[in-house]
């Protein structure tokens, strides 16, 4: 398993649009993508799952990646966080 | 081709379109269960209702992004993504197969699912985002069961062909892809026509017309003049109404000489010639015809289409965007007149016997202060953007005024402490009562100006609900008892140093302008396509 922790820094927060690019970039995967917020998990792949997290601001999230592609993988998604959220 | 058919109804505006028709019908509100026996065909035909939609929502975004930019454009583009998750997907699929019922039926479930549950959210953009869900997942049933979704959907500009039109309805329109409306039911009056004439659009009501699927991607003329509609025109028709469409066209052309000439009469009096809008969109509108301010500004956009209190941060950008576009010219909002044909069902109001007659505008407001304090607050604080009067609508008696001030006075206040900046604010009423237009003498010297809305105080004075079609053969637009209002209501003004102005459908009554002028009316507000026929009209007036 990959994993990373990020801060979100995005004033919506995880908001419906990089929520699906994000959607996007995880089907690219054969890896399973998560984000954790401490209380809350959801498949990155799942949208909806996603943005019902509501992670807003300042929030910390762990992104992991388990899968035969995730180191690879993690790189990307860790990318696509520095440079949408 | 099949043959020319031709209907018959109430124009609400002068002006021809010739264009492709779009028959609209309103989704099914009650989804019917249905068991299915063939689940896997039931998908397929799910998942082809999808692609559909997929494919609308693709060219919405495309138009969006040449028309309006991309800002404008990525609402589209979240549509489409959510229309793709797995789980709103598999929640579909799973009802489909397990449940055995319908694919309108599943979709309208996970609609319920997915939108209760942003709706719990406890933030307000996700609570936002049921109306998405609630969209795409309409978008899809009206696929599956025939109906069209929204007018939005077209790509090319279309005539509308309804059953009729709400105000909240109308408002999400896209009114670059309107050529016309034409309703069977609505009233020359209705806030569907208003719509109309402030965007220009040939438009027909009450209209003798089916409202057949086949008509769908016709053509069809619809003639403004004569209010009638030519479906599948034979050459002949179509010829002539070119003709007349040209002619249209130069008259227009011809009025748009006199923009930028002054709004005088021949003796040298000097008119405010100013607009009526409901919509920040309208704005280019108002422009575009030289309008020289903004006589109603009417405010329910901000409360209309959506299911929560619009926020005081939403109304400030709003009014901001609004005072910053016209550029130092007058700018008279209305405060919020939900209520009568205007309903949000936020807002908790009861069913009322008399809706017209009931709780609407300033006495919502009285009642609840806090929903006023937040609009009165963005106005203030958006007034140091432009030059900004407030004017309060519904207004019956002076005590009214004395609570409006105290609360304008509290609002005031309390920026004063957060040391907020505001602008110099002129504060007016509504004169739409004939119990305000006859004590107009006892409150003209407690505001700096009237605005006479004529629509409700001919509709309360004469007892005609301007609704109701089957009425408009009683209704006199010109009735001497609101006459007689209006001239009282203008003395009473002037005579305790406030100004008078119209900013009802009368005020572009050009059989009237003599007159008005005569009254001494100081401003005329109407709808912005109607500017410069009246500038002319003024223009050649004494």
């Amino acid at each position: 398993m990959a994993s990373f922790t990020y801060t979100i820094k995005d004033e919506l927060g995880i908001h419906a649009r990089p929520a699906g690019m994000l959607a996007k970039e995880a089907m690219k995967w054969n890896s399973a993508i998560t984000i954790d917020n401490g209380t809350k998990k959801a498949d990155a792949k799942r949208l909806m799952a996603v943005m019902s997290m509501g992670v807003k601001k300042g929030q910390v999230v762990t992104i992991s990646a388990e899968g035969e592609d995730e180191a690879a993988c993690i790189q990307a998604v860790e990318k696509f966080f520095e440079e949408n959220l | 081709m099949g043959r020319m058919l031709i209907g018959k109804g109430k124009s609400v505006y002068k002006g021809i379109s010739i264009g492709k028709i779009f028959v609209y019908k309103k989704a099914e509100k009650n989804i019917k269960k249905e068991i299915i026996e063939d689940t896997a065909a039931e998908v397929v035909r799910f998942e082809a209702a999808k692609a559909k939609a997929l494919g609308q929502l693709k060219g919405l975004y495309e138009k969006a992004l040449r028309d309006v930019g991309e800002e404008e454009a990525m609402i589209f583009d979240i549509h489409q993504m959510l229309l793709e998750d797995l789980d709103y997907n598999d929640s579909i699929i799973n009802m489909i197969e397990g449940e055995n019922v319908n694919a309108e039926y599943a979709v309208f479930l996970a609609c319920e699912q997915f939108s209760a549950m942003f709706l719990s959210m406890d933030d307000d953009y996700m609570r936002g985002r049921a109306a998405d869900i609630k969209d795409i997942s309409e978008r899809v049933i009206s696929i599956l069961n025939g109906t069209q979704a929204a007018p939005e959907a077209m790509a090319e500009p279309v005539i509308i062909l309804a059953e009729d039109l709400n105000p909240s309805e109308t408002v999400q329109l896209d009114k670059d892809k309107l050529l016309a409306f034409v309703t069977q039911k609505g009233s020359a009056n209705s806030h569907t026509a208003i719509l109309a004439r402030t965007m220009n659009i040939p438009s027909l009501v009450n209209t003798d017309i089916d409202l057949d699927m086949a008509y769908d991607g016709a053509t069809a003329i619809v003639d403004g003049f004569a209010g009638v509609i030519y479906i599948e025109p034979d050459e002949v028709t179509m010829a002539k109404m070119q003709e007349k469409k040209a002619k249209a066209d130069e008259q227009r052309a011809l009025l748009q000489e006199l923009k930028g000439k002054e709004t005088v009469t021949k003796s040298g009096r000097k008119v405010h010639l100013y607009s009526n809008i409901g919509s920040i969109q309208d704005i280019d509108t108002v422009l575009e015809n030289d309008s020289e301010g903004i006589g109603l500004f009417r405010s329910e956009f901000l409360y209309l289409g959506r299911d929560t209190f619009p926020t005081e941060e939403e109304q400030f950008e709003a009014y901001k965007t609004v005072l910053s576009k016209m550029e130092g010219k007058k700018v008279i909002v209305r405060t919020l007149d939900i209520g009568a044909d205007k309903q949000a069902d936020y807002f908790g109001i009861a069913e009322e016997e008399n809706p017209a007659l009931g709780l609407r505008a300033i006495r919502i407001c009285l009642i609840q202060p806090e929903i006023f304090k937040t609009q009165l607050r963005a106005l203030y604080r958006a007034s140091v953007h432009g030059k900004l009067s407030i004017m309060f609508p519904m207004i019956i008696s002076l005590k009214e005024i004395m609570e409006i001030k105290d609360i304008v006075a509290e609002v005031k206040s309390e920026l004063d402490k957060e040391n907020i900046a505001y602008g110099a604010v002129e504060l007016g009423i509504m004169i739409e009562t004939p119990a305000a237009a006859i004590i107009s003498d006892i409150l003209a010297p407690h505001v700096d100006f009237f605005s006479i809305g004529t629509n409700d105080l001919s509709q309360y004075t004469m007892a005609i609900d301007r609704q109701n079609p089957s009425l408009d053969a009683f209704f006199d637009p010109h009735h001497e008892a609101v006459l007689r209002m209006i001239q009282w209501t203008c003395e009473s003004a002037h005579k305790h140093g406030a100004w008078c102005g119209i900013c009802g459908e009368l005020g572009a009554d050009m059989d009237l302008t003599q007159k008005f002028l005569e009254m001494g009316i100081d401003e005329l507000s109407v709808s912005p396509a109607y500017t410069l026929a009246l500038r002319k009209r003024i223009r050649e007036s004494e």
